[in-house]
C-alpha cells in the first residue's frame, strides 16, 4: 500500500513557562541560572505545613494567553493535585488544573500549502513546574535543584487537527510567536521555557475514527519536532502495513539517532489520582479582568501580517517573515517611519540584509547596532546616488557591528559614489584611449563590448562610479 | 497556693496586678511537668531555656509598661503538628524525627506575638490520625483522671497537659473531633472554630479540607482568650476566611442563654451511647433550660453517613498530603539501594500502621475506577450533611450533643480493631464535614470519676454563640473546677 493512502493525526501539548517575576504559589524569584536551591522557600520546598497562595499575575498571564488563542476563559476553574513520586517534585504532587481548566475551546490559524487552516486548542491550563534532578556523571549521588519548582506553566493542548510534521512545525512557530508577542513567554525551546510533546497516530485516508496514538517527548527544537513526527509516521505505517498493532505508549525522541524509542507503555502509565486541591479555593476570574486583559492585548502576528500587506503593500510572504518576531516587525515599522517612503524597499533591506546579519544571533534583532534610523539614513544615501548598492551592503555590515552613522562609514572607507560627470567623462576618455582594439570592435557593431568598457570605467573609478551616469557617459563617448 | 492552680484568666490578672511574674509561673509549670510528665506522658519536647527567656522578656515588657495583653507571659503548649521555628516538629512520627522547621506556623507566630510562653510540644496520634494518642511513635499519653486510660485524641497531649495543670492552655488541631473528644475525656474545654477561622499555614496537614486549629483551656473564657489571639485571616492560607474576628472574650463575660434556642438532634441520642454519658448530657441540657434556654428536638438525617464519608475524604487527602515524606529532602531517609528503595524503605520504616492504613485507603479511594464511586460520593454526602445543619440552624441557635458515646477508654482497649475505633468518632465528624464550629464543655463525671463533655455546635462563623452557651453553663456549674486526682 502506498504511503499516500495514509494520513497522520497529530496533536501537540506545549508547556510554556510564564514570564512572571515570582513563582505561581510563593514569592520566590523565577530568575534563571541562580545557584541551586537559592530561590526556594518553605512553600516551593514542600516543607510540612506550607500552603500555596496563587500569584495573581499568573492568572492575568493565563487569561492573556487564553484570549490570544481565542479561548473561552472559565469564570470558575479548579486547581487539582496530580499525584506521583519523583525527587524533583517536592510535595509528591503537582498542583495543576484537571477537570475545569482556565481556558478552553480556542484555535490558532496556520498557513499550509492548501491555504489557511484552523487548529483547535482544546484547553490551556495553569500548573506549577517541577524542580530538576542533577545527576553526577561520575556516578555519585544525584541531587535536586528546586529553583524551578513552582515556576508557573501553562499547558496548551491542541486538538488532533494537525496532519503533517510541517503543519506541526507551523503550529508551534505560530504559537511561539503569539506567546512572545503577548509577553507571557520568551519562546526559548532549547532552554526549555517552551516544551513540546506530540501525540501522533496514523489512519487510512477516509477513516473517521482514530487509531492508537503514541506520545513523543523531548522535542526541543523545530527540527527535532519535524524529524520525530516524520520518523513516527513512517514507523506506525510500517507497523500497520506489516499487520502489527501500534501500542499506546510514551516514546522519547533520540535526537542523535533521529529515532523515537519506547519509554513506557500504557500498562506502566501512572494513575495520577487527580482530585481538587483542597488548599486553594476555586479560581474565579471576573469579567472585568477578562475585559481589562483583552483591552491590553497587543496586535497579534496574523493581524499584523494582514495590516502590513494592506498598509505597506507587501507580499503575504514578506509580511509573514517580518511579523514572525515582534521585535523585527517593530524594527521594520520604525525604519519605514524614519525613511518616510517606499516601504517595499525597506522590507527588502530588512529581510535580505538585516535579518541575514543577525541570523545566528540568539538576541535576534536586538543584536544589531544598525538601528532603524541608521537603516533609513543608509537608504537615503542610496537614493541620493552617493553610494551604490554594493557599497550600501558593505556599509550596513559595518554599521551593524559598530553603530556608526552610515555617512561616516561611507566617508571613512571612501565609498562615496562618483557622481561628478566631469570625473566620469575623464575616466571614460582614459579607458577608450587605452583600448583602441575594443573601440574598433564596438564601432564595427559588436555592441557586447559595451560591458567590457563599463567594467573598465568602474574599475578606473574604484567601483564607486554611479552606474547610471557611467553608462550614459560611455554611450555618449562611444556612439559619438 | 501553687500558681499552676490558677486558670489562664486568673494568671493573666495576677500578672497584670504584679502578684506573680511570668518567670515564676513558667518555673511552676516546668516544675509540674518534671513532677508529673513521666507518668502523664503529655510532652514530646520541653523548651525550658527558650521558655524561661521568653518569660523574662515578658516580665521586662510588663515592668516597662509595654505588656501585650492577656496572654503576655502565659505558659502554653502546642500540639506537635504545629510548626515551630527552632523547635522540633515531629507529628509524633518517626518519619519526622529530628525535623526542625525553619518557620513558625501562623498560629504559633500569633501566640508569640501575643507574648505567650511556649513551654514545648505535646503528644498526638501520629499525624493526628487516631482518637486515643496511642498511635504516637514516641510515647503513651495517659488520662490525668485515670492513668490506665487514654486521654483521647488525637490532641491527647494538649488535653492532658491542660487538665493536669502543666500549662494554662494549649493549641490542638481537629480534623474529625481531635480537639473536642480529648477535651471531653480530660474534663477541659476544647473548641474547634469554623473551617477557615484559623490559619493552617505551618500546621502539618492531615486532611486539608477538614483540618482546623483550635484551643484548650480549663474554662470557656480561657479557650476564648487563646482563640482570640490566633484566629483571623492569614494571607498565607488561601482557605482562611476574611471575616473579622468578634470579641469572643467579651462574649463569655456575663453570658446568658436566656431565650436561646437549642436543638437536640435525635440521631445523636441512640443505642450505643453510654447511659451515664447520656445522663450527664441530659442533665446539662436541663441546666441550660433552667438558665432560660429553649430546647427542641431536631433531626440531622444524614448523620449516619458521616463516618463513611469522613473515612473516604480524610484518608484520600492524607494519602496526598503525606506523599512529601519521601526521604529526599528532610526527616527520616533510609538511603539504601536505588530511588524506589529509598521511597519504600523510608516510608515503611517511618510511618506507623494506622498512618499506613489511611494512606492505603486514601490512595485506593482516589484511584481511577474508585474515584467516582467513593470520593465523589463522599463529597455528595458532605453536601447533604451541610444541608442538614443549614435546615436545623433555621430553627435553633446552637445544637447540643454528646461528644463521644463513652468516657475515656482504657489504653490498648481497641488498638486491635480500627473500625470500632472509627465508630467512636460518630458524633464529632459531621461538624468537620460541614465546616462548623464545635466546642466541648465539661458537664459531669461517670461513676468511675471520668469526665464527660457536652458538644455545642454552631452556625458557620458563629463561635460567639458557643462561647456564650459554654460560659453561661460554667457560671452555673463547677465541673470545670475539679482537679484530676491522679496527678495531684
Amino acid at each position: 500500500m502506498a504511503r499516500s493512502d495514509w494520513e497522520a493525526v497529530i496533536g501537540l501539548e506545549v508547556h510554556a513557562q510564564l514570564l512572571t517575576d515570582s513563582k505561581i504559589f510563593c514569592g520566590c524569584s523565577t530568575a534563571f541560572g541562580a545557584p541551586p536551591n537559592s530561590q526556594t522557600c518553605p512553600v516551593c520546598l514542600g516543607l510540612p505545613g506550607s500552603l500555596p497562595v496563587l500569584n495573581e499575575r499568573v492568572v492575568e498571564f493565563g487569561v492573556r494567553l487564553g484570549l490570544a488563542l481565542n479561548c473561552t476563559i472559565r469564570e470558575h476553574s479548579v486547581f487539582a493535585r496530580k499525584n506521583y513520586f519523583y525527587p524533583d517534585l517536592p510535595k509528591g504532587y503537582q498542583i495543576s488544573q484537571h477537570e475545569l481548566p482556565l481556558c478552553e475551546n480556542g484555535h490558532l490559524v496556520i498557513d499550509t500549502p492548501e491555504g489557511e487552516k484552523k487548529v483547535g486548542i482544546i484547553r490551556a491550563h495553569l500548573e506549577e513546574d517541577a524542580g530538576k534532578n542533577l545527576h553526577d556523571p561520575e556516578g555519585g549521588p544525584s541531587r535536586v535543584d528546586l529553583n524551578r519548582a513552582g515556576v508557573p506553566l501553562m499547558e496548551i493542548v491542541s486538538a488532533p487537527d494537525i496532519r503533517s510534521s510541517d503543519e506541526a512545525v507551523e503550529y508551534l512557530k505560530n504559537l511561539r510567536s503569539i506567546l512572545v508577542y503577548i509577553g507571557v513567554n520568551d519562546g526559548n525551546l532549547e532552554e526549555g521555557s517552551l516544551r513540546c510533546d506530540a501525540n501522533v497516530s496514523v489512519r487510512k485516508r477516509g477513516e473517521t475514527g482514530f487509531r492508537t496514538r503514541v506520545e513523543i517527548k523531548n522535542l526541543n527544537s523545530f527540527r527535532f519536532l519535524k524529524q520525530a513526527i516524520d520518523f513516527e509516521i513512517e514507523r506506525q505505517i510500517r507497523v500497520w502495513e506489516e499487520g502489527g498493532q501500534v501500542v499506546q505508549e510514551t516514546r522519547l525522541f533520540d535526537a542523535q539517532a533521529g529515532v523515537t524509542r519506547s519509554m513506557r507503555s500504557k500498562e506502566e502509565a501512572q494513575d495520577y489520582r487527580y482530585f481538587p486541591e483542597p488548599d486553594l479555593p476555586p479560581l474565579r476570574v471576573d469579567e472585568a479582568l477578562v475585559a481589562r486583559v483583552r483591552e491590553s492585548l497587543p496586535e497579534l502576528p496574523r493581524e499584523k501580517q494582514a495590516r502590513f500587506v494592506r498598509e505597506y503593500q507587501l507580499s503575504a510572504y514578506d509580511a509573514s517573515v517580518l511579523v514572525a518576531d515582534k521585535a523585527v516587525a517593530d524594527y521594520y515599522e520604525q525604519a519605514v517611519a524614519a525613511y518616510g517612503k517606499n516601504p517595499k524597499t525597506v522590507a527588502n533591506w530588512v529581510i535580505n540584509e538585516v535579518l541575514r546579519l543577525i541570523k545566528e544571533n540568539p538576541e535576534g534583532i536586538r543584536a544589531t547596532r544598525a538601528e532603524p534610523e541608521r537603516l533609513a539614513a543608509l537608504l537615503r544615501l542610496l537614493d541620493e546616488g552617493r553610494i551604490n548598492a554594493g557599497s550600501a551592503k558593505a556599509i550596513l555590515e559595518e554599521v551593524h557591528r559598530t553603530g556608526e552613522e552610515p555617512e561616516a562609514v561611507m566617508r571613512a572607507r571612501g565609498l562615496e559614489q562618483v557622481s561628478d560627470v566631469g570625473v566620469i567623462e575623464e575616466a571614460v576618455a582614459r579607458v577608450i584611449a587605452a583600448n583602441p582594439a575594443e573601440l574598433e570592435k564596438y564601432r564595427a557593431g559588436k555592441k557586447a563590448v559595451f560591458g567590457f568598457f563599463m567594467g573598465q570605467v568602474m574599475r578606473e573609478l574604484k567601483g564607486q562610479g554611479d552606474p547610471k551616469l557611467v553608462s550614459e557617459a560611455l554611450r555618449r563617448a562611444l556612439d559619438s | 497556693m501553687n500558681p499552676t492552680d490558677l486558670t489562664l484568666r486568673e494568671l493573666a490578672d495576677a500578672l497584670a496586678a504584679g502578684e506573680l511574674s511570668s518567670e515564676e509561673a513558667t518555673r511552676a509549670c516546668l516544675d509540674r511537668i518534671r513532677a508529673t510528665d513521666e507518668r502523664l506522658g503529655a510532652f514530646l519536647h520541653v523548651a525550658e531555656e527558650t521558655a524561661l527567656a521568653r518569660a523574662r522578656e515578658s516580665d521586662r515588657r510588663r515592668r516597662e509598661g509595654n505588656a501585650l495583653g492577656a496572654l503576655d507571659g502565659v505558659p502554653v503548649a502546642l500540639k506537635d503538628n504545629i510548626s515551630t521555628a527552632g523547635m522540633p516538629t515531629t507529628c509524633a512520627s518517626r518519619i519526622l524525627e529530628g525535623y526542625v522547621p525553619p518557620f513558625d506556623a501562623t498560629v504559633a507566630r500569633r501566640l508569640g506575638d501575643a507574648g505567650a510562653v511556649v513551654l514545648g510540644k505535646v503528644n498526638l496520634d501520629e499525624f493526628a490520625m487516631g482518637s486515643t494518642t496511642e498511635t504516637s511513635a514516641y510515647r503513651v499519653t495517659r488520662n490525668p483522671w485515670d492513668l490506665s486510660r487514654s486521654p483521647g485524641g488525637s490532641s491527647g497531649g494538649s488535653a492532658a497537659a491542660v487538665a493536669a495543670r502543666q500549662v494554662y492552655g494549649a493549641l490542638g488541631t481537629d480534623t474529625g473531633g481531635s480537639i473536642r473528644q480529648p477535651a471531653s475525656h480530660c474534663g477541659v474545654v476544647g473548641i474547634k472554630p469554623t473551617y477557615g477561622r484559623c490559619s493552617r499555614y505551618g500546621v502539618v496537614a492531615y486532611a486539608s479540607s477538614l483540618d482546623q486549629v483550635g484551643t484548650f483551656g480549663r474554662t470557656v473564657e480561657d479557650a476564648a482568650i487563646l482563640l482570640q489571639a490566633i484566629a483571623g485571616h492569614d494571607p498565607l492560607d488561601s482557605t482562611s476566611v476574611s471575616e473579622p474576628v468578634p470579641d469572643w472574650v467579651a462574649a463569655t463575660r456575663g453570658a446568658s442563654v436566656e431565650g436561646m434556642r437549642l436543638g437536640i438532634p435525635k440521631e445523636y441520642f441512640v443505642q450505643g451511647v453510654d447511659p451515664e454519658v447520656e445522663g450527664a448530657i441530659r442533665a446539662a441540657i436541663a441546666t441550660l433550660v433552667s438558665l432560660g434556654a429553649k430546647v427542641e428536638e431536631i433531626s440531622l438525617p444524614h448523620t449516619e453517613y458521616a463516618i463513611a464519608a469522613y473515612y473516604v475524604v480524610a484518608p484520600a487527602e492524607a494519602s496526598s498530603n503525606l506523599a512529601r515524606f519521601d526521604g529526599i529532602r528532610y526527616g527520616l531517609s533510609v538511603r539504601e539501594g536505588g530511588l524506589r528503595d529509598v521511597y519504600l524503605k523510608t516510608r515503611a520504616a517511618g510511618f506507623g500502621p494506622e498512618v499506613k492504613r489511611r494512606i492505603l485507603a486514601g490512595t485506593w479511594a482516589l484511584s481511577s475506577g474508585n474515584y467516582e464511586q467513593y470520593s465523589i460520593r463522599a463529597q455528595k454526602v458532605r453536601t447533604l450533611i451541610r444541608r442538614d445543619f443549614e435546615e436545623a440552624f433555621k430553627r435553633v441557635d446552637a445544637i447540643v450533643t454528646p461528644v463521644a458515646p463513652t468516657a475515656a477508654r482504657r489504653l490498648g482497649e481497641k488498638a486491635e480493631d480500627p473500625v470500632e475505633a472509627y465508630l467512636a468518632d460518630v458524633f464529632t465528624l459531621a461538624c468537620n464535614l460541614a465546616g462548623l464550629p464545635g466546642m466541648s464543655v465539661p458537664c459531669g463525671f461517670t461513676s468511675k470519676g471520668l469526665p464527660v463533655g457536652m458538644q455545642l455546635l454552631g452556625r458557620p462563623m458563629d463561635e460567639a454563640t458557643l462561647f456564650r452557651v459554654g460560659a453561661a453553663y460554667q457560671q452555673a456549674t463547677d465541673w470545670h473546677r475539679q482537679s484530676p486526682p491522679e496527678v495531684a
